[in-house]
């Protein structure tokens, strides 16, 4: 792991359909400059920028870092651009923590952020890479197998879904940054929503965000005001066709939280972690991914999202923020869950903040369920 | 820092035209070759470099991991950047010491679409791509900013397409030209830590310095005849500390070179890419790894004790990286 690494400042932008009153440039320098002013530091401040966003197809730049290198103060520093599929944010991250943990540079900006609303995401997901059959699904089209395959495996019944829709929505009502705040939200009211792909209801998925992300990651001896110190940080990748492998359970994953787990002394997550922010863009995501993470055992995860256990007043919290489901600016998501993850033990999570958290997850996943980003973070220096 | 090698590097022979591959089959042969050549099957980590808009889709590095074969899953990351940069992050993951080898790669097949004009997609969408620049446009102002003598670029292209005539990489090109060709390929590189270097390869090149820096996109807001950022990371990489037999620099164009050539301040003695540059063969994404790999050759072969390596990115050179290996140095 290298040397010590902590957050020292986090910034967030308003998640929402459309923000018309800014440009990329402007979106991705709000986050900054609110992570910044978190730190007490300017750009000056920093050695280095890594960036990360999803898919260029998504707003209709090539390889974007290079117009918004001025906006993030990068002129005359290193600069990276990092592209993991949905995973991105969480890898952005990584990568930035990285530099500190290898010992390059003392002071990193990392900076995600996605503005759907320059493109259509469904339509850029769509699209196929030549020789390839396409899909012309979207996102939602190619997970929903993957859930109707969970809820055969572990006999579910199928109301799950709609729990996890309006706990992560109701959680949303106490972030003020989330895109997706119903009031009144209830099971009635997701139940009522459109069937989009079988068995995800329209209140079931994430939204389309314009948003941005941004962390300053700083060395242990220019840690600042309340750090959130990185405990373990792990990627896994396995490929999308290998005909063997489990897009259900992905064995990528439990890999991953294996090696995080072990970083951080974690032995059971579900006693040892105080709240998980985990990327669930559907919301069969969370009892598949409470198998997956190990915080149940196989075919038992949505007994825990049944019992409440992670709802913000339960046992182990999972999406405290409201999560993906509330707010989805996609290259973003990954990074929001990992500083989400950080204000929770910095204890800086405001309305939604679970009391006494000591030690948390982030977590990302992308492509087809292939990718994976973690890191545990801790108010106590490791 | 830990002592970092490259101790493998592979490249396709580069096409001017579509033969038919997928990226990934494309891929495959390349990293096989370092896999053999290094007798690994496994890496501490693996980073590429790739870009969406070549194959005009998303996730284009995805179908990658089918190339590699990444089953047990691997810990592994994507710059969409030229693979140098993929090297770079791979170079600062060997340094936290817990893995010791790295594999990294690049690929692009920019045959596939209109590469000047998907370069325009690059630029600032609000002020810049309106405007239609393409790639050749963007060259022509910034050779205008440097006023070098016509016959001076002509024999840089004439030199740079004579040695990619020796390259059994690069295709065939007439020596006359101003731009680079548009070139398929791929290429990959393992990277090795310490003890593993020395076991993995008879004369490991040791990257003693590696650097890059980014200047503002506006071309407005730079002065074009000059590289303050490859200057800056030639500075930061210690270009300047020792002789340096060889120099493979990302020069798209014959004004490039001369830019870099001064910005990294080389010595006249030093032998500007011999392999022919990528005036010779252009995988975009690649080419830039291509650079780091052939200088590195040169080590592995006992050509050089000392050479530079150097990639870039961005329009007019805008973002600059700059790799100083040496021989013997473990």
């Amino acid at each position: 792991m290298g040397e010590r690494c902590a957050v020292i400042g986090v910034g967030q932008t308003r998640y929402t359909t459309k923000r018309q009153d800014v440009s990329m440039p402007g979106l991705v320098r709000e986050a900054a400059l609110a992570a910044l002013e978190d730190a007490g530091l300017t750009f000056k401040d920093i050695d280095a920028v890594v960036i990360g966003k999803a898919p260029d197809l998504f707003e209709g730049v090539m390889m974007p870092e290079a117009f918004l290198a001025d906006a993030l103060g990068a002129a005359g520093k290193p600069m990276m651009r990092v592209h993991t599929a949905g995973s991105v944010g969480g890898s952005t991250a990584l990568v930035g923590a990285s530099l500190i943990q290898a010992g390059v540079h003392e002071r990193v900006l990392v900076v995600a952020y996605e503005k759907q609303s320059e493109s259509n995401a469904t339509w850029a997901l769509s699209t196929h890479l030549p020789f390839n059959a396409s899909l012309v699904v979207g996102a939602g089209g190619y997970f929903a197998p993957h859930i109707r395959e969970y809820i055969r495996r572990s006999g579910a019944p199928e109301h799950i879904g709609t729990l996890v829709a309006v706990k992560d929505r109701l959680n949303a009502l106490k972030n003020p940054y989330a895109h997706l705040r119903i009031p009144g939200i209830n099971r009635q009211m997701v139940e009522s929503t459109p069937m989009l792909w079988e068995p995800i209801r329209y209140l079931e998925t994430c939204p389309s965000s314009d948003g941005a992300c941004a962390m300053v990651l700083a060395a242990e001896t220019k840690v600042t005001g309340t750090p959130a110190w990185v405990h373990g940080a792990a990627m896994r990748s396995e490929p999308i066709f290998r005909a063997g492998r489990d897009t259900v359970n992905p064995q990528g994953g439990k890999d991953c939280a294996a090696d995080v787990y072990a970083q951080a002394g974690v032995s059971d997550p579900r006693r040892d972690l105080d709240v998980a922010e985990v990327y669930v863009p559907f919301s069969w995501y969370e009892p598949m991914w409470l198998e997956n993470l190990g915080f149940a055992a196989e075919g038992e995860g949505w007994k825990l999202t049944e019992s409440g256990a992670t709802a913000l007043d339960g046992d182990i919290p999972w999406n405290a923020s409201g999560g993906v489901l509330s707010s989805n600016p996609i290259g973003a998501s990954g990074l929001i869950r990992f500083a989400e993850a950080a204000q929770q033990v910095r204890g800086q999570a405001g309305e939604h903040q679970v009391d006494g958290a000591r030690l948390a997850l982030g977590h990302a996943y992308g492509g087809g369920a292939q990718f994976f980003a973690m890191w545990i973070v801790g108010g106590r220096k490791p | 820092m830990r002592e970092v090698a490259i101790v493998a590097f592979a490249q396709t022979r580069h096409t001017l035209t579509d033969t038919g591959l997928s990226e990934p089959e494309l891929l495959l042969p390349v990293l096989d070759e370092v896999r053999e050549r290094t007798g690994l099957r496994r890496f501490g980590f693996t980073c590429s470099g790739s870009c969406d808009y070549l194959a005009g889709a998303p996730f284009s590095f995805v179908s990658a991991l089918d190339a590699l074969g990444a089953w047990p899953p691997i810990s592994e990351s994507h710059v969409e950047m030229d693979a140098a940069w993929a090297l770079y992050e791979a170079w600062v993951r060997l340094q936290h010491g817990d893995v010791d080898t790295a594999l990294v790669y690049g690929f692009g097949k920019s045959t596939l679409g209109d590469l000047r004009s998907i370069a325009t997609l690059q630029l600032d969408p609000y002020y810049l791509a309106p405007l239609g620049l393409d790639q050749l446009s963007l060259a022509g102002l910034q050779a205008a900013a440097l006023g070098a003598p016509q016959a001076e670029l002509d024999e840089i292209v004439r030199r740079s397409r004579t040695d990619g005539l020796a390259n059994p990489h690069a295709p065939d090109l007439p020596l006359e030209g101003d731009a680079p060709p548009v070139t398929d390929g791929a290429a990959a590189v393992v990277l090795a830590a310490g003890e593993a270097a020395r076991e993995l390869c008879a004369r490991p090149a040791y990257l003693t310095g590696l650097a890059h820096r980014i200047e503002p996109h506006y071309l407005g807001m730079r002065d074009l005849a000059r590289s303050a950022s490859a200057a800056d990371a030639a500075r930061a990489a210690g270009v300047g500390k020792g002789h340096v037999d060889v120099a493979e620099l990302h020069a798209c164009f014959a004004h490039e070179e001369l830019i870099l050539r001064r910005a990294l301040d080389l010595p006249p003695e030093t032998v500007v890419n011999p392999s022919g540059g990528p005036l010779a063969a252009n995988p975009v994404m690649a080419t830039g790894l291509i650079r780091l790999g052939e200088a590195a050759r040169r080590i592995h072969d006992g050509d050089a004790t000392r050479v530079v390596g150097h990639a870039a990115g961005g329009p007019c050179l805008q973002h600059n990286l700059v790799a100083v290996m040496e021989a013997g140095h473990g």
